[in-house]
């Protein structure tokens, strides 16, 4: 038996999420989200080249409070399996052999779960190397489930032991952190996020949202890409800092992002009639909204050129398409990391981010890392809603603790 | 008869006194010892001004009269200061009505019908019809508004601009092609303060950027000492250079007005007497006034300021060669503002007033307030300035009227984001005037909707170079704290809280002088 959080399917608590998800996350997901504090059989699997593990930290993700506030489209409801244990970024502990990797080998997931881990042939998004990109995820050994963290079978970070398949498995070199590695899963779908921003050299890049997705979008970026002058947006001070370390040109606050793209690129600023969002013609090659939110899909939708792109690394709110459609953007997705990466002589999102994490930049982030036990998940979520204003980049489980 | 300026000791028996802060006043009780500079009262004006713009006209100085100068068949072209001059706004009709009107007859009685007239706004915001049917009078504009023959100087419309040439300093001059290229311009100037007028006229005020950022740019206005006295302005020396070389290749008839200290319309005429000279119905009125600001809303207190018109009395009108009258001018500006002061003092305590040239049925925004006191009510001196090298400058304002987006759209990124960088002029205008001035968007807005020019805001902190040079504290008594630390300087909420923060600098009995402005004065600092 294990200690777990485990998120449950109920239409009340869902209905009441969806009304005041949006106005009130932060009191919702402590008092009205459907999780709770469970003991609970371990997760197994009975397969070749499963393994279980035990977690050493799993991260809260902007994607984990959008569903437990009910702000996450029904899209991927046919995607999930309940009841689950969330949890997809996770620095573990294997507790017994896993093929080529010996117990207690520290390793971080990758969550996605693909058509390996289903035990079904490959699809040719997996043959490919492009994972994250696989059709087979309702099927095949396990329970329908897009990523560890949302498959009723496999367990997650929020709980003390979990199950994964070696194609998951990435370990962790020695020297770093357990906070570090907890950076290494968001990283790699930076990395990916770069790399799928298809910028050029010497391009402008926006980036709108400074938390962890926007920040390690940010070194990403700049290390990846040749960007040019890189904008970022950021509401919090210790935001500011962490950008410009880790490469960005300026930042802004939000108010003040599209008058300085404006400035900086010679573009021109409408103001639509009745309150209606102001937008530049002219702006940025390339947008990032790494926060989600409608303003900020809005802020990037509206601060890109015409014929530029627009790239979707946040879960996307509903938002106006207008500029989309009249200045002809190319509005990208990116979701999580590939095994196999375009770009990166098919190397792996996950080897590349985890020597990104050993650098200073991450290096500092990571000592921003908040973590709580289980039993404390309703202080760690609402640290978690109002991480960038508590100064905090990423706020993590630690099942072993006990305060 | 007007008494002249004085300057007041602060004793026991004086009453607070009446200090401007933006959209208000307040009374200031001034610790002992404090000197109060009071300006003369207003000269008599002249009884018949049509008279007197006529005499002027056909008897010039250094030129031959109006009349002789037109001919049927010539191109005509008359510039007039645009609606930063004067302040507060003259009480209708306009002193340039009144000259534009003559000149006009006077050339239709020669047979000219070729004439067109430019507000000559350099960088300014373009003039709205009705403030342009303000400045002409209703019978001009009718005749030249809606055919397109009076309108802006568009200092962007390169077309449109023609240049003249270089100064033996190698200083470009460019301006207007319409009145470059006229037979005889003819600019109707109100010479408010000595600042204005002389080659300040044409060479400015019809200018582009090309030839303004010789002459407007850190290092010509720190070393201005000051812009009230042409003579030791490099500003000045920079303009008078293009204005000798523009008389080689255009014929120009100024004519220079100037005007009294009436700035204030009843109820308000208190604000222009001495406070101990308040008669029962002044004290009344100061108490209704004070009473009303404390409770209208903002909306209101603007709508109550800036419709205020001024009720000017003309005190002179000179035409001919430019020089010439300025000279004349000068004398009877100085006649109507200046008062001699004996030395200078630790600290200088200024009130800024709600309006400033660039605020004219707009908001007085931070960058104006500094431009307004450190720019244009520091420079109010003659000679040396009021307060000694490494004083303490204490101004009162509020700082929180924001932005007009209308017509301030590059003053707001100024303040966001250069100034948040630096408050330095000499590094902001290395770094970024190029591109505030170069901007298209901002060129956009200054052609087509009412935007003063990108680089304004630049020109406007140039003004207060020599200020922040010449002393070592600036405090705002009463001024919104964010707004004064992004300017570079401190707030305080009281006048005695703005002496002690000064007081690691000027000590704590530092010798203070007020300058009691508007009406206007200049402090001639012995």
């Amino acid at each position: 038996m294990m200690l777990a959080l485990e998120f449950y399917r109920s239409v009340s608590r869902h209905v009441v999420g969806k009304a005041a998800g949006g106005r009130l996350p932060g009191l919702l997901s402590g008092y009205a989200a459907p999780l709770r504090l469970v003991t609970v059989e371990e997760p197994r699997v009975d397969r070749p080249g499963w393994a279980r593990l035990r977690t050493r930290l799993s991260g809260v993700c902007g994607s984990d409070l959008g569903a437990l506030s009910g702000r996450t489209s029904l899209y991927f409801s046919p995607l999930v399996s309940m009841p689950f244990v969330p949890g997809h970024e996770i620095v573990a502990d294997l507790i017994e052999d896993c093929e080529d990797l010996p117990a207690g080998t520290r390793v971080v997931v990758d969550p996605v779960l693909t058509c390996a881990a289903r035990g079904v042939d490959p699809c040719d998004a997996c043959v490919g190397g492009a994972t994250n990109r696989c059709g087979r995820i309702t099927v095949g050994d396990l329970a329908p489930g897009l990523q560890t963290g949302f498959c009723a079978d496999t367990g997650g970070g929020w709980g003390e032991v979990l199950v994964a398949h070696r194609s998951q498995l990435h370990p962790v070199p020695e020297g770093h952190s357990d906070e570090q590695a907890i950076l290494t899963e968001p990283m790699a779908c930076a990395v990916h996020t770069a790399l799928r921003a298809g910028i050029r050299d010497n391009e402008r890049v926006l980036i709108s949202g400074a938390g962890s997705v926007g920040l390690l979008a940010t070194l990403a970026i700049r290390t990846l890409t040749g960007a040019g002058e890189i904008t970022v947006v950021a509401k919090h001070h210790h935001q500011r800092e962490h950008a410009l370390a880790l490469g960005a040109t300026e930042v802004v606050e939000p108010g003040a992002a599209l008058r300085r793209l404006r400035r900086t690129t010679g573009a021109f600023l409408v103001t639509p009639e009745l309150g209606a969002a102001s937008y530049l013609l002219g702006g940025a090659d390339v947008a990032v909204d790494a926060v989600g939110s409608k303003q900020s899909l809005e802020t990037a939708l509206h601060a890109t050129r015409a014929g530029g792109r627009v790239v979707l690394s946040g879960m996307p709110a509903a938002a106006d398409l207008s500029a989309a459609w009249f200045r002809e953007l190319e509005v990208v997705g990116t979701y999580a990391s590939a095994r196999s990466e375009t770009g990166l002589d098919g190397r792996s999102a996950f080897e590349i981010a985890t020597e990104l994490v050993a650098g200073d930049g991450v290096t500092s982030l990571a000592k921003t890392v908040a973590s709580y036990p289980l039993h404390r998940w309703r202080e760690a979520l609402d640290h978690a809603h109002g991480a960038g204003r508590l100064g905090t980049v990423k706020v993590a489980f630690d099942p072993r603790s006990e305060r | 008869m007007s008494r002249p300026g004085f300057v007041l000791e602060v004793d026991d028996r004086t009453p607070p006194l009446v200090v401007h802060e933006g959209q208000g006043f307040r009374l200031e009780e001034f610790p002992l010892g404090t000197r109060v500079i009071y300006p003369p009262e207003s000269l008599p004006a002249i009884d018949d001004v049509d008279a007197a713009i006529r005499e002027a006209l056909l008897e010039p100085v250094d030129q031959a009269p109006l009349p002789a100068q037109l001919r049927p068949g010539m191109r005509l072209t008359i510039a007039f200061d645009d609606v930063s001059l004067p302040l507060p706004p003259m009480r209708a009709p306009d002193i340039r009505q009144r000259i534009i009107e003559q000149v006009l007859t006077m050339a239709a009685e020669a047979g000219v019908d070729d004439v067109q007239l430019i507000a000559a706004n350099a960088l300014h915001r373009r003039m709205t019809p009705a403030e342009l049917r303000h400045i002409v009078g209703e019978r001009v504009w009718r005749s030249f508004g809606p055919q397109g023959l009076l309108y802006n100087h568009d200092a962007e419309d390169h077309d449109n601009l023609r240049h003249i040439g270089l100064t033996d300093k190698g200083e470009d001059v460019e301006i207007n092609r319409r009145a470059a290229e006229s037979d005889l311009l003819v600019y109707v100037n109100v010479n408010l303060v000595a600042m204005d007028g002389g080659h300040k006229s044409v060479p400015i005020g019809l200018a582009s950027y090309k030839s303004l950022r010789h002459h407007h740019n850190a290092k010509t206005m720190v070393r201005s000492h000051s812009f009230m006295d042409h003579e030791k302005s490099h500003l000045h020396h920079s303009a008078w250079r293009m204005g000798r070389l523009l008389k080689e290749h255009l014929n120009i008839f100024q004519i220079e007005t100037t005007v009294n200290n009436d700035v204030f319309p009843a109820p308000y005429e208190f604000l222009m007497k001495r406070e101990w000279e308040w008669s029962v119905k002044d004290q009344a009125s100061v108490l209704a006034a004070r009473r009303a600001l404390s409770v209208a809303p903002r909306r209101l207190k603007h709508k109550m300021f800036h419709e205020l018109r001024a009720p000017y009395g003309l005190t002179g009108i000179h035409a001919g060669d430019t020089e010439a009258v300025h000279e004349r001018t000068l004398a009877t500006v100085h006649r109507q503002q200046l008062v001699e002061v004996d030395g200078q003092s630790d600290v200088l305590v200024l009130g800024v007033p709600y309006l400033g040239p660039y605020n004219v049925n707009s908001s007085m925004n931070p960058v104006l307030a500094t431009c307004m006191g450190l720019g244009y009510l520091f420079n109010s001196y003659r000679g040396q300035p009021v307060v000694r090298r490494g004083g303490a400058v204490i101004l009162y304002h509020p700082l929180d009227e924001g932005f007009n987006q209308l017509h301030h759209p590059s003053y707001v990124d100024f303040y966001d984001e250069i100034l948040a960088e630096s408050t330095d002029p000499a590094v902001i205008e290395a770094k970024y005037e190029q591109q505030f001035a170069t901007d298209p968007w901002y060129i956009h807005l200054y052609r087509t909707s009412h935007a003063y020019h990108g680089v304004h805001p630049f020109y406007m902190w140039y003004w207060a170079a020599h200020a922040m040079d010449h002393v070592d504290e600036v405090v705002w008594v009463g001024g919104d704290r964010r707004a004064a630390a992004r300017l570079g300087f401190r707030a305080a909420s009281s006048f005695a809280d703005a002496l002690e923060m000064v007081s690691g600098t000027v000590g704590t009995s530092p010798s203070i002088t007020y300058l009691r402005n508007p009406p206007h004065l200049i402090a001639d600092t012995r």
